[in-house]
């Protein structure tokens, strides 16, 4: 391009004091990828579920196996400001509820009694937990006064969804990271040796590569899983589950950190530090792995959603986690029978939680690949 | 020079472009005037970053995203009585897209990226005068192929049927050239069609643009920073720094007797392959070219001017002086245009 | 004057790769083929040629930068000589200290990741001269030092590359390869990829630098104009060989080789009145991976016969030092630089 070239660095510079001329690639990226107003939605979003997964316990209402007899299959409770008669309140409240018999399906269903009016509050206290399995608090992020809080309904057996969605986090996220930490391993360094070494590894690792991306994943998934024994305990399953996903996704990084290898590698830069007398120690860690290491991070960041939704299509079709072990997609197993969309569709709130997650990656993954290159002259 | 050379095909009055910069726009060029007469051919001379190529694709309503005409007038007049100003026709449209491949036609750098690479030669410049005159597929073919001989490829209807990775740099480029020139166009613009070439390539090349400039009577606008091409080529010559030109003429005037201390330095910065025998020394310009967002105030060259006046020359954009169709935008240009 | 660097029947050979499950070699792109010189120190030896010419692969395998397949390339150093090709992995790291290069484009051959003086002191702290520079002080001198001598500032140091211009970026870039303070450095197309009023600046810089720390350059360019105002003397290249090599008057006033004559007529002159005439050659460059039978150059040689066809000529003196590799080099009555621009009007003659 000779037209002109604006580095998007010197533009923000006018405004203030910045220096770009001694900003690393790190701050380069960092400057390019604020710019990106969705990615850094999606970062606060993260945020949020990070939080989430750490706090579960104070952040749910109580325990998250507390079966609510009082309350079962009872629609989302929405906290309001404004009564019956018009009156505002300074404290969102929710109304209390009378359970009635249905007259014709003789089901129990719950009706709204403006009569009761349960206040709600912060950092309330409530069930006790112990916090990472060894603090312990009793301390929860909000509640009512007197009556009882289900934000998001509960569902069959009187399970609160809302509590379950915030535990559901750290199974679903966990398998998430888990997996991609492990296909981020497999893949850098199966795709790294592919790269470095090149000649017949090159092609053998191409060539599976290429067989393992031609199968249908689904099926597959189903089948791995199907091997699993049924009687192993849920954690068995949960890391079963997390290395049959990373097994399978290892294949788009290891292409990556290959092709980037390929490429970084014939850089001037690179040849210049080789005919300065570098190491290929000091060219491999020096010069190779921080010119490609953003994309890396770039792909990876694409990666979690796609782990996320493998796990909760597993565990949606009954074979992946199982109770008691609490993941989105266990969650939304419970939502599959015609009977719980008529009757409680509430049950698919979970699903939401799924939705927001995998568009905070995605969006913030746009960012990442935006700014991944922050020295780009177009 | 002859008397149709006095008729201008172009004249480009005040051109100002340009670029949004969150929100801002920040000129990137800058009261660019010029005119081309017919069968003239005016080299467009400047650095990269002189806004030499957004001025050629203004010219064709070709700029991109964030980049804008802001002010100014393209008036382009053709020897049937074609008259129209390109600012006003827009981007977008009809009237602009009859106008551009038929009428002006353009060349670039790079033959490689030009062509695209799924679809044979043949189809691409048959194309395009299948949008702009009403002909069949055979005839517009048969012109295609009629093109390719003129501009050189051996075996010119065996060559419609290639496509354009089975070609050549040199003869990637003859092809675009062809495509440029099916509509016979009264004006050609060449942004820097040579760069990407080796020199004995580069030989052929121009030689065939000039021969072909005869054979259709076409003007050329030559965008180039090779000084030898310039001398070669144009018959005048206009030099942009900085988003402005500072200094345009006759080719002979320019080369003989530069009055813009920029075009002195330029000329002065190039090695000659007659240098060994004479013992020339090459005098480098101090510095680099400023970024358009911190121009500097008054003359744009002064901070690296060898004979600058100040505080005067960073004060105020100094007056544009002219002898005989040789203008100079230099305080000390009415003075040294005298000599 | 002794010569520094001895370069003997140098090849690098690229091999061509096809295969839809294995990849297998199926040709070879002759990219050097058997070519021979030697450079003096403190002289400047200019390679010219076109793209595909193999200039570029010459200058890597000079310093190894690629594995050549055949020949040898020896440093004279301290009345020491080093065989650069037979050096194992350790000991050709050690040599890199008396050969350094300069690359084409300064936007790909500075690290964007390191500040700039990361960049000058990595190859003494990391690179050949690693632990023999002393503490981080004085290697922080040796660093401002050569920075100050290609025109940079103390304070620009601290800076990232992609806050420098062209020109600055190729400063780095020399002062880099200079800091080890090499005998021989390989300049590929320095000032190609700059503006013209920057390309004085760099080209200066050389011929400074030159003088004032002793260096020996290989100065490969396709801008005949620059080599023959840095260069003693000139090799021209065309599909992987020497076709003619002699001072830079020889080659540039008095070619034997037709193909350097159509070179030096291609050279647009900045001078409106100066006379063209321009051999134009036919056709473009054979591909290397299939280069023609005899002289390489004949398929576009307006004077080629049948003999050329069938021989390929060696380089052979011809007189002076001069050495060319054409059977008609001495029946040719070819013509210079200067008489090609209307130097000598007796002289020009119109060719068939």
């Amino acid at each position: 391009m000779s037209v002109i070239d604006v580095p998007a660095a010197t533009t923000k510079s006018r405004r203030k004091i910045r220096r770009p001329d001694l900003a690393s690639q790190w701050q380069l990226m960092w400057w390019k990828f604020k710019r990106h107003r969705l990615a850094l939605f999606g970062i606060v979003v993260l945020g949020l579920f990070l939080v989430m997964a750490l706090f579960a316990e104070a952040i749910g209402i109580g325990p998250p196996g507390q079966r609510d007899t009082a309350y079962v299959a009872g629609p989302p409770m929405l906290p309001q400001l404004i009564d019956a008669e018009g009156k505002f309140h300074l404290r969102p409240f929710v109304y209390g509820v009378k359970p009635v018999r249905d007259k014709v399906s003789l089901r129990m269903t719950y009706q709204v009694d403006t009569a009761q009016i349960w206040e709600l509050g912060l950092f309330v206290k409530g069930a006790p937990y112990r916090l990472f399995g060894v603090v312990p608090g009793d301390i929860h992020l909000f509640g009512t006064d007197k009556g009882f809080i289900h934000l998001f309904g509960t569902d069959f057996t009187g399970l609160d969804i809302y509590t379950r969605s915030v535990h559901a986090t750290r199974a679903s996220l966990g398998v998430a990271v888990v997996g991609v930490l492990v296909s981020f391993i497999l893949g850098a360094a199966i795709g790294g040796a592919a790269g470095y070494f090149g000649g017949l590894l090159d092609d053998l690792v191409m060539r599976i590569i290429e067989f393992i991306r031609s199968i249908p994943t689904l099926p597959l998934w189903l089948a791995l899983a199907a091997l699993l024994p049924r009687d192993w305990s849920p954690l068995a399953t949960y890391l079963a589950i997390t290395v049959i996903l990373s097994l399978l996704g290892w294949t788009w990084l290891a292409r990556t950190v290959r092709s980037k290898l390929l490429a970084t590698r014939q850089e001037d830069f690179v040849l210049a530090a080789r005919l300065s007398g570098c190491s290929d120690t000091r060219i491999i860690t020096r010069h190779l792995l921080p010119s490609f290491l953003s994309y890396l991070i770039v792909d990876t960041s694409v990666a979690f959603p796609e782990i996320l939704l493998a796990e909760t299509s597993l565990s949606f079709l009954g074979l992946g986690l199982r109770e008691p072990v609490e993941s989105w997609g266990v969650l939304l197993f419970a939502a599959q029978s015609i009977r719980s969309i008529d009757q409680a569709p509430w049950l698919m709130i979970p699903g939401a939680f799924v939705i927001v997650a995998v568009l905070a990656f995605n969006f913030v993954g746009d960012g990442l690949r935006d700014a991944a290159d922050p020295y780009s002259r177009s | 020079m002859s008397a149709l050379a006095e008729i201008p095909v172009l004249s480009v009055n005040q051109l100002s472009i340009a670029v949004d910069n969150d929100g801002t726009p920040v000129p990137i060029t800058d009261d660019v005037s010029f005119t081309i007469g017919r069968g003239e051919v005016l080299a467009l001379v400047g650095e990269s970053g002189s806004g030499k190529s957004v001025t050629a694709l203004a010219l064709m309503q070709l700029l991109g995203a964030g980049l804008r005409i802001a002010r100014g007038e393209i008036v382009f007049e053709t020897h049937d009585g074609f008259r129209t100003d390109v600012v006003r026709l827009g981007a977008k449209g009809k009237a602009i897209e009859a106008l551009r491949g038929a009428r002006m036609g353009m060349i670039f750098q790079e033959p490689m990226s030009s062509f695209s690479p799924i679809h044979t030669i043949g189809a691409q410049i048959a194309e395009v005068v299948q949008v702009h005159e009403k002909v069949g597929r055979a005839a517009a073919r048969a012109r295609a192929a009629e093109l390719l001989g003129k501009v050189g490829i051996p075996d010119p209807v065996g060559a419609l049927d290639r496509y354009p990775t089975e070609f050549s740099g040199g003869m990637r480029q003859r092809a675009m050239i062809a495509r440029a020139l099916i509509c016979k166009p009264s004006l050609l613009i060449a942004d820097e069609p040579t760069t990407a070439l080796d020199v004995t390539i580069q030989g052929q090349i121009l030689q065939l643009l000039r021969s072909l400039k005869r054979e259709f009577g076409m003007s050329i606008l030559f965008i180039t920073h090779d000084l030898g091409i310039v001398a070669q080529m144009a018959d005048r010559v206009a030099i942009m720094y900085s988003g402005r030109i500072v200094e345009s003429g006759p080719v002979r005037d320019i080369f003989r007797h530069p009055v813009h201390p920029y075009t002195r330095a330029l000329l002065d910065a190039v090695p000659r392959l007659g240098d060994i025998d004479r013992g020339r020394r090459i005098q480098p310009i101090a510095g680099a070219m400023p970024n358009i967002f911190d121009a500097p105030s008054g003359c744009r060259f002064h901070p690296r001017c060898p004979v600058r006046d100040m505080p005067r020359c960073a004060e105020k954009l100094p007056p544009r002086a002219e002898v005989e169709k040789h203008f100079v935008e230099c305080i000390h240009g009415e003075r040294e245009l005298a000599k | 004057m002794s010569a520094l660097l001895t370069v003997d029947h140098l090849s690098v050979r690229f091999p061509i790769r096809t295969g839809t499950i294995w990849s297998k070699i199926v040709g070879h792109v002759h990219a050097v083929d058997d070519v021979s010189f030697t450079i003096m120190r403190g002289e400047t030896l200019g390679v010219v040629g076109e793209s595909g010419s193999g200039k570029t692969s010459l200058g890597l395998a000079v310093l190894r930068g690629t594995e050549p397949s055949g020949g040898s390339v020896t440093l004279a150093i301290e009345g020491r000589s080093i065989p650069v090709t037979s050096l194992d992995k350790r000991d050709l790291r050690a040599a890199r200290q008396h050969m350094q290069m300069i690359f084409q484009d300064p936007y790909a051959s500075l690290n964007p990741r390191m500040t700039v003086r990361d960049i000058l002191s990595e190859p003494l702290v990391a690179g050949a001269g690693k632990g023999s520079y002393g503490s981080r002080q004085q290697i922080d001198a040796l660093v401002v030092d050569i920075a100050t001598k290609c025109g940079l500032s103390r304070d620009q140091l601290n800076r990232f590359p992609h806050a420098f211009s062209g020109g600055q970026r190729q400063r780095i870039a020399i002062a880099r390869a200079l800091v080890l303070r090499p005998a021989l450095v390989v300049c590929d197309e320095p000032i190609s990829s700059l503006d013209v009023s920057i390309q004085a600046q760099i080209l200066n810089l050389l011929a400074e630098l030159q003088q004032t720390l002793g260096l020996t350059y290989l100065f490969i360019a396709h801008d005949l104009a620059a080599v023959a105002y840095v260069c003693n003397r000139v090799a021209v290249m065309y599909l992987g060989q020497i076709v003619e090599m002699g001072t830079t008057r020889q080659v540039y006033f008095t070619p034997k080789h037709p193909y350097t004559e159509a070179l030096m007529s291609a050279v647009p002159e900045p001078d409106p009145d100066a006379e063209r005439r321009p051999i134009l050659l036919s056709g473009e460059r054979p591909d290397p991976a299939h280069p023609p039978s005899g002289c390489r150059f004949r398929t576009r040689c307006p004077y080629a016969t049948e003999t050329c066809a069938a021989l390929m000529p060696p380089l052979r003196p011809a007189g002076d030092g001069h050495l060319v590799a054409c059977h008609y080099a001495d029946d040719l009555k070819l013509r210079g630089a200067l008489e090609l621009r209307g130097g000598t009007e007796a002289a020009v003659q119109t060719n068939g």
